[in-house]
């Protein structure tokens, strides 16, 4: 198979340019603060427009010439806020991943399968509040958060994140292909909708829960402006606050960034297999 | 609420205010801008990926990993490699020089705005990638057969199936990717700050300045402002939707 062959080369080319930017993250996590700062020493320095001496420019190195691990122990061993930043990190982000994806599995099997009164009315106003940039809702979420007594605690970031429209809005759009004479069928037997729901609905839509997973963990994982905002005390902050914090500081800042993605490259590899190969939709499955 | 002293109604004269100042224009304009180009450019470049990646293909878990990785390198470590790409004294200056051309400071030029819009599809082209080919996943292959029997050739097969029941998908991905173009604002104050180049100053700079300010005034204004141009796209799209679903029952 000449064809497939030559395909999967083209598709392995762009995808290695596109991980460039890691690559390099990662290489440089094993680079000392001597060998960065002789590399990258000269960003921001003022140098003339006609200048063309090599010295006065960044030397991207693809290897370091000395490998060291200084970086890693410098976060792990030597000051104890990052690992207590990356328990903070998970005690968000879990709650928030495993709420949502079951508040908004069955509001999206209501909004895609069930018949209401203002069902697309009240669909379009959850739409709504998940388009809004951060800065729009501001004010108002900081008030409601202030009256609420969440201010400086971990509930202001979950709750609004367990009751967010995104998962709602995304399962909907893949339920409203499932054929109704499935759940027909089901009522017929005499199912519920529990059991329509767990026995029928969720097995076809697999899929479409792995990719909310990721998404789910991805988004929150990385989230800034929130935490930044409502959680002002720097020991219950999340590492990405701290992260974001970090740039310009050469000697940690690969070796924290590698460690900050290894959770979510570990449930990438996890949830890949959950992305089965296309569904039958014989009906008689199991 | 208590009322302020000497609080009144203001009527409309806050959004006079607002409409009127040349830095809100400026970044209505910009923020338009970037989301128009940014947005189907993202869409094509995902759905051809997404197929691309459905196919046939040799290592397709490992392809698969590869165009969704920049999801999580985080916005730290962006800035460092951006820096040591576009600085004055980085990278891309330095290639130039090698071809004898002046180097030029990209992040206060233009340019800026296409370097912006490079990151968000770099950063952002997997997250669609993802939803694309679980959308793909979804499409019984039965149906593909039956067109086969029947005769339909690729394209037909590819516009008549595919694309018909990629709908639903490419309505969430068209709305993702309205977002995501909102949060590019995020690695962009963080590399340029509250004043960047005028090209690259979003609405959401105008907002923040706002608060910073403590111009609460112009800032709510300017939001309900944004929140009414959001409500026309999504009740745009909506529309688009509802006819969609009413041709398929």
């Amino acid at each position: 198979m000449l064809h497939k062959s030559l395909f999967t080369v083209v598709m392995g080319a762009v995808g290695l340019l596109m991980l460039l930017p890691i690559v390099i993250t990662f290489t440089n996590s094993l680079m000392s603060e001597f060998e960065l700062n002789l590399n990258y020493g000269v960003i921001g320095k003022p140098t003339p427009v006609m200048s063309t001496d090599a010295d006065t420019f960044v030397n991207l190195k693809w290897l370091p010439d000395q490998v060291t691990l200084a970086q890693y122990g410098q976060l792990l061993v030597y000051s104890a806020q990052y690992l207590l930043l990356f328990w903070n990190s998970v005690g968000l982000v879990v709650p928030i991943m495993v709420g949502q994806t079951v508040v908004a599995a069955l509001a999206a099997y209501a909004f895609a399968k069930l018949n209401f009164r203002g069902r697309d009315t009240l669909f379009l106003v959850y739409v709504m509040t998940m388009l809004m940039p951060f800065q729009v809702t501001l004010v108002p979420n900081y008030i409601m958060v202030d009256q609420l007594g969440l201010l400086n605690r971990s509930g202001a970031v979950i709750y609004p994140g367990i009751f967010a429209a995104f998962g709602v809005f995304m399962l909907r759009q893949f339920m409203l292909h499932l054929p109704y004479a499935y759940i027909e069928a089901a009522k017929l037997d005499g199912a519920g909708h529990l059991t329509i729901f767990l026995r029928i609905i969720v097995p076809m839509v697999k899929s479409g829960l792995a990719a909310l997973i990721i998404l789910l963990f991805v988004d929150y994982w990385n989230m800034v402006e929130q935490p930044l905002i409502f959680m002002s005390d720097a020991f219950k902050q999340p590492l990405s606050v701290f992260l974001s914090r970090l740039s310009g500081q050469w000697d940690t800042v690969f070796a924290a960034s590698m460690l900050y993605m290894a959770p979510m490259l570990l449930l990438f590899l996890y949830a890949e297999t959950y992305f089965v190969e296309g569904v039958q939709l014989s009906g008689i499955k199991g | 609420m208590t009322s302020v002293s000497g609080g009144r109604f203001a009527g409309l004269a806050n959004y006079e205010a607002v409409l009127a100042s040349g830095s809100f224009q400026k970044a209505a304009y910009n923020t338009f801008y970037f989301s128009s180009i940014s947005v189907p450019l993202m869409l094509v470049l995902s759905l051809v990926l997404a197929l691309l990646l459905h196919r046939q293909i040799y290592l397709r878990k490992w392809l698969r990993l590869m165009y969704v990785l920049p999801l999580v390198v985080p916005v730290a470590s962006i800035i460092m490699i951006w820096q040591v790409v576009f600085d004055w004294n980085g990278l891309l200056n330095r290639v130039m020089n090698w071809f004898g051309v002046n180097r030029m400071d990209w992040m206060k030029s233009e340019a800026a705005r296409y370097v912006v819009i490079m990151l968000y599809v770099w950063k952002n082209i997997g997250y669609n990638v993802i939803l694309f080919l679980a959308g793909l996943q979804q499409i019984p292959k039965d149906y593909y057969e039956t067109a086969q029997i029947e005769g339909a050739g690729r394209l037909r097969q590819f516009f008549g199936i595919t694309l018909v029941y990629l709908t639903a998908t490419t309505f969430f991905v068209v709305i993702m990717s309205i977002i995501n173009s909102f949060k590019v604002f995020r690695e962009t104050y963080l590399l340029a700050g509250d004043y960047p180049h005028d090209s690259i100053y979003m609405l959401q700079h105008y907002m923040n300045n706002m608060f910073v300010a403590l111009d609460l005034q112009k800032l709510t204004a300017a939001a309900c402002l944004m929140f009414l141009g959001i409500m026309v796209i999504v009740f745009g799209l909506f529309g688009l939707e509802r006819r969609y679903r009413q041709f398929m029952e």
